[in-house]
């Protein structure tokens, strides 16, 4: 591995992110970035748009500002004491830090899933109906059990589960977890799901499930993923946007990227010289 | 889809509501134990802080030899048994002539404490020639006298709900004109033993009593339970069905309700070794048995926090298990042990229970002078007076609890301190 | 010679023991002109130990048996109708001479004179031999010791081997006391059962363990259906939890999720410190301050409470407890894996719904384990109840009723002066065996649990 911290001091400087940050028709557009762990700067003056139901994949060495820039999405970072933020960070030309917006709505429309599968203990039903429970989107019983037989559904977990509903979700595989943390999150229909490195704790045949699931999801929902693969931002993103020690490098085609990048670092990274 | 959005928006002031009120229901918790807390203390000093003082009278007495029954002023056993008390009620007939009937000369007597002969008797005979004088001496008042002048009754309540008479209050009015009435500072308090009369009763007997005990309980369960903990945490084997049941053993011991390790005091040492009951001897052996428990978990959880580089460099060196032990890793886990140790006794030092059981609950007056005389400790002295109805050994009973807690804060900051130390180094 | 001289003395032979040892292992070394194999302390060691340790041993068992064997020496050799009288007797006797001897005054009594002039000679006689005897098993095992000395003797691990049982005899103490509290309870507890049915103790509903004070009164000995008992137990344990449990976890959620790091650093020792205070301070506040405050309390209310009702105690003894259930829940709320927390948060959860529908469903076996310890705590507390709950056996439910204890009836029926085989003594053990039990199969299902708990997020 190369010295990363010594390359960037004499012979790399980062300006301003280099492709195309900008599109038209954005669902979210963030400006001017920049976000603090107490004085330590783990993002700077990140600008980009993300469009409309895509997937956008986010790529870059770790302990890059990839998972923070992505918890910014829906202020997951807001249960982080020490962490600030500036800049503006608008969800359909929504500020989404503004005072009145309120952090409960905006995760109900921007959903989350994690690195490792996370279910709670409960019953997998339970889990399932966790939100819609809480928001008091289901007015019925009913309702309720359709609501969570087609999320599954969606999820394709359902013919995996259906006779064990009531059985504990931690008593699940991991690729079934992950697909029940999916489910539970598209249970409420948000806007957007943001993932995070959602298949690096699964085997590679899970991590194919989830990959199409991936792409089907797509179709309604507006998709941002962090990956630690390139095969995976390759195969599944329609743009791909590469960080670097807390810089936005470069935005661009996912296929662009891959095979014509601009900037040294995002190829130093492609081309596997480091990361 | 907006009418999902509308939903939540809907019921989100409510959901914001709850989660204020549950926010409010934590601290509320916190602030309730707060208070009972400091109502507890606040309780306590306040009843117990007028105990530090002590009301004495003053009386002119005339040391007469005809009153005393005295011939030979210079033969030390009649000095010591002639009749101080006639001398005493005598000085106080003559300070309020004119009292009548049985009750209220009987009352006249019970100004001063009976301690009053017994002080008498000391001062003639240190100095013989001071008989057939007169003298000023300040003697202790009795309780009630001592409670009204820290304003604990009530002149307005009718006379037959009031601990003093109109005729009693009338003598203490004098008494504070000709200024013979004094509130001091209570050294009896510390320096006497038990006593049936309150304003005689100190806690001298129950705090060395306490310390022996406490010696007691150090000298064994520190060695013992190092012992065992540099056994279990350096030298058992891992995996062994007795280590594991050594273990299983210690954790459920720490969770035996005290009064049970009384019972084991009463049946094995008082039943089968004949050892003698009350003693701080037998104190001290129920209470270390008590302690061991959180001496070994304690220690062994310091010892583990030794760092392994330190083993593996003395190991390396050439050093035996033992001496890398006993030199290397003992001394770096000491300061945690002795916190373990420190809070173990402080525990051991509020113990009554078990000490009930082994008969430590008698009323001795005398201050022992060893850990084989009958004797008792500060908590079961607390429990012993708290029975009683007098005010004044209310009074008393408070100001035991807040030299008892004095000590036990004395000891935690000791602890505090340690770990402090103990962390920075780390 | 007295204990401590004896004592003094064979520390003394110790310090020798180990200076001549290690001088003669040199001495040898050097005569023989061969290598030590240990360092030449080691044999010090040894030389110290063999020359204490056994003597020490002698000394200690003489000392603790002297004095019933020169007791009943006594007794033995007393005209025949005192022998007869009642066990009390014969023990103030007995102290009396003891005392008597001590003082040194002139005796007029006959008996008694006989008794202080052959109690002295017999604790005469008892000094010297037991001196005797110690010393000359000191200066054996000095001498014997001092005879294997030899440069190749491998004094090191001798030393070491010594060290390490000495540690194992320290650590079985622990067992020692465990098997000690079994018998003494179940022992005692065996003879009582002989004359108390067993049924009739769990099941009874009659408990008034006076003994008869005529010879002709029905029964000879009261009755003892300790079932009031229980019950009085278990409801002032129930309202102590109801107390500690609401409080200690509110606290709990409260200091490990919202607290600022500073008002947490406050409010934790200061909740700890409930669990320092010696639990007689607290007898002594419900017993003159919250007792009476309740009553009248209940009064102004139009309801009639005892002045040492259950629920008094109760409250009490659940501030008390407190700190248990806070501490015990911090650490398993605590340990609950930050995972969950954001993946509730991030189906757009307030703080308290994680709380209550993620993080304490999560951590509730650890949870349940701290309140079951903190229920064998209630159940076995004594002080708080021995001075603030009532002593009269009732048999209720109605937490406003004075109600007794296990605990308060074992005080009361040993604190008595009796002979040490009395019904009532044995009943206190019986008691004891059931609180003993009780206590011990709720901690080994809390503990069980919590391992359980602790694998499931290792
Ligand atoms: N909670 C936190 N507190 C302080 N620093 C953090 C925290 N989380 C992440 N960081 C720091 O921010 C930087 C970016 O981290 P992260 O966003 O997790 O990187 P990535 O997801 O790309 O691996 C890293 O240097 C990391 O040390
Ligand atoms: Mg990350």
């Amino acid at each position: 591995m190369i010295n990363i911290e010594k390359r960037e001091e004499f012979d790399i400087k980062i300006d301003k992110t280099v492709g195309k940050p900008f599109i038209k028709d954005a669902k979210f557009s963030t400006r001017n970035v920049d976000v603090f762990y107490g004085e330590k700067q783990a993002i700077f003056d990140a600008n980009i748009d993300i469009g409309k139901n895509q997937i956008i994949a986010m790529i870059g060495p770790s302990g890059c500002g990839k998972s923070t820039f992505l918890r910014c999405l829906n202020r997951m970072n807001d249960t982080i004491q020490d962490c600030h933020i500036s800049g503006d960070i608008k969800l359909d030309d929504e500020d989404i830090y503004q005072k009145q917006q309120d952090p409960v709505l905006l995760r109900a429309r921007v959903g989350m899933v994690f690195q490792k599968p996370n279910p709670f203990p409960k019953s997998i039903y339970d889990n399932v109906a966790y939100g819609a429970k809480l928001h008091g989107l289901a007015s019925s019983k009913i309702e309720l059990d359709e609501l969570v037989e087609k999320s599954l559904i969606r999820a394709g977990l359902f013919k995996e589960v259906k006779d064990s509903l009531h059985k504990s979700g931690t008593g699940l595989s991991g690729g079934q977890q992950q697909r029940l943390c999916i489910a539970r999150t598209i249970a409420i229909d948000p806007e957007v799901i943001l993932m995070d490195e959602p298949t690096s704790a699964l085997d590679p045949i899970a991590t194919a499930v989830i990959e199409e699931l991936m792409i089907d999801l797509s179709k309604k929902y507006t998709i941002a993923i962090v990956t630690h693969s390139m095969q995976q931002a390759a195969r599944v993103s329609q743009r791909t946007a590469y960080f670097h020690l807390g810089y936005l490098v470069e935005v661009n085609d996912t296929n662009t990227v891959f095979t014509n990048p601009e900037h040294q670092l995002t190829e130093n990274y492609i081309t596997g010289r480091f990361g | 889809m907006i009418s999902n959005t509308k939903k939540i928006k809907n019921k989100l002031a409510k959901r914001y509501a709850k989660e204020k009120r549950f926010q409010i229901y934590g601290l509320s918790a916190i602030a309730v134990s707060i208070a009972f807390l400091l109502s507890l203390l606040i309780n306590i000093s306040t009843t117990g802080f007028p105990a530090f003082q002590q009301t004495y009278i003053n009386i002119d007495v005339n040391i007469d030899s005809k009153l005393l029954n005295l011939v030979d002023k210079y033969n030390e056993k009649a000095l010591f048994s002639a009749n101080y008390r006639k001398v005493v009620n005598q000085s106080l007939k003559t300070l309020f002539p004119g009292v009548k009937g049985r009750k209220q000369k009987k009352a006249l007597r019970q100004l001063v404490s009976k301690s009053a002969r017994y002080q008498l008797r000391d001062l003639v005979i240190n100095n013989p020639d001071i008989i057939n004088t007169k003298q000023s001496l300040w003697f202790l008042a009795r309780d009630d006298v001592d409670v009204f002048m820290k304003g604990g009754i009530d002149r307005s309540l009718p006379e037959s709900d009031r601990r003093l008479k109109n005729f009693q209050l009338v003598w203490i009015d004098k008494l504070l004109a000709e200024n013979r009435l004094e509130k001091r500072f209570n050294i009896n308090f510390f320096t006497q033993g038990d006593s049936r009369e309150p304003e005689q009763a100190g806690i001298k007997g129950a705090m060395i009593g306490s310390l022996l005990t406490m010696l007691v309980t150090m000298l064994l369960s520190f060695p013992i339970g190092v012992a065992a903990a540099i056994y279990l945490e350096e030298f058992a084997p891992k995996n062994n069905r007795w280590v594991d049941i050594i273990e299983i053993n210690i954790n459920n011991l720490a969770a035996v309700p005290s009064i049970v390790f009384g019972l084991l005091g009463l049946a094995v040492f008082i039943g089968v070794f004949g050892v003698p009951r009350s003693i701080p001897l037998i104190g001290g052996l129920v209470l270390t048995l008590m302690t061991l428990p959180t001496i070994i978990i304690s220690s062994r959880a310091s010892l583990r926090a030794v760092s392994p580089s330190i083993r593996e460099a003395a190991l390396g060196l050439g050093a035996s298990r033992v001496q890398t032990t006993f030199h290397h890793v003992v001394p770096a886990a000491m300061p945690g042990i002795l916190t373990g140790t420190i809070i173990g006794m402080a525990q051991a030092l509020g113990e009554t229970a078990p000490l009930l059981m082994i008969g430590m609950v008698a009323f001795i007056a005398d201050v022992p002078q060893g850990i084989t005389d009958p004797s008792t400790v500060l908590p079961v002295q607390i429990y012993l007076w708290s029975d009683s109805p007098e005010r004044a050994f209310t009074e008393r009973t408070s100001a035991a609890i807040m030299v008892l807690l004095g000590f036990l804060i004395v000891m935690n900051l000791l602890a505090v301190i340690m770990r402090r130390k103990f962390e920075k180094k780390r | 010679m007295t204990f401590g001289v004896i004592f003094t003395a064979l520390m003394a032979l110790l310090l020798l023991g180990y200076y001549i040892g290690k001088k003669r292992s040199i001495r040898l070394s050097d005569k023989s002109n061969q290598r030590l194999h240990s360092l030449p302390q080691h044999y010090g060691y040894l030389i110290a130990f063999w020359s204490s340790a056994p003597a020490l041993l002698i000394l200690l068992f003489w000392s603790v048996l002297e004095s019933s064997v020169i007791n009943s020496a006594i007794i033995a050799q007393l005209p025949v109708q005192f022998q007869q009288s009642s066990a009390d007797e014969v023990e103030l006797f007995i102290n009396e001479i003891i005392n008597l001897s001590h003082s040194g005054v002139t005796i007029s009594d006959e008996v008694k004179r006989h008794a202080v002039f052959y109690y002295n000679e017999l604790i005469e006689f008892s000094n010297w031999v037991k001196s005797l005897i110690v010393f000359v098993l000191a200066f054996m095992g000095m001498f014997i010791a001092l005879a294997f000395v030899k440069p190749e003797m491998k004094a090191r691990n001798l030393v070491e081997r010594l060290i390490r049982w000495s540690m194992i005899g320290c650590a079985l103490i622990a067992v020692l006391t465990t098997v000690g509290i079994i018998f003494s309870v179940i022992f005692e507890s065996i003879i009582f059962f002989k004359t108390v049915n067993v049924f009739d103790f769990l099941f009874g509903a009659h408990w008034s363990p006076q003994e008869a004070i005529r010879e002709d009164q029905v029964g000879g000995s009261g009755s003892f259906g300790a079932l009031p008992l229980f019950v009085g137990t278990l409801l002032i344990s129930f309202v102590a939890l109801m107390i500690a449990v609401p409080l200690g976890l509110m606290s709990a959620i409260y200091l490990s999720e919202y607290s600022s790091p500073r008002f947490r650093l406050f409010a934790k020792p200061v909740l700890e410190m409930l669990a320092g205070i010696p639990t007689v301070v607290y007898g002594f506040f419900a017993a003159i301050t919250v007792a009476p405050f309740i009553r009248d309390l209940g009064e102004s209310l139009g309801l009639s409470l005892s002045s040492e009702s259950a629920l008094a105690a109760g409250i009490v003894m659940g501030v008390m407890i407190i700190p248990f259930v806070s501490s015990l829940s911090d650490d398993v709320i605590s340990a609950v894996p930050q995972a969950l927390r954001d993946g509730s948060y991030a189906m757009g959860a307030t703080k308290s719904e994680t709380i209550k529908q993620v993080i304490i469903p999560a951590a509730l076996p650890g949870i349940v384990s701290g309140v079951l310890l903190a229920a064998s705590r209630a159940i076995g507390e004594t002080m708080i109840v021995v001075m603030a709950a009532g002593l009269s056996a009732n048999l209720t439910f109605n937490p406003l009723e004075a109600v007794t204890t296990v605990t308060v009836q074992m005080v009361a029926l040993l604190t008595g002066d009796q002979e040490f085989d009395s019904t009532k003594t044995l009943a206190a053990f019986a008691l004891g065996l059931g609180l003993f039990l009780t206590t011990l199969v709720l901690n080994i299902i809390s503990l069980y649990v919590v391992r359980k708990y602790q694998e499931q997020y290792d």
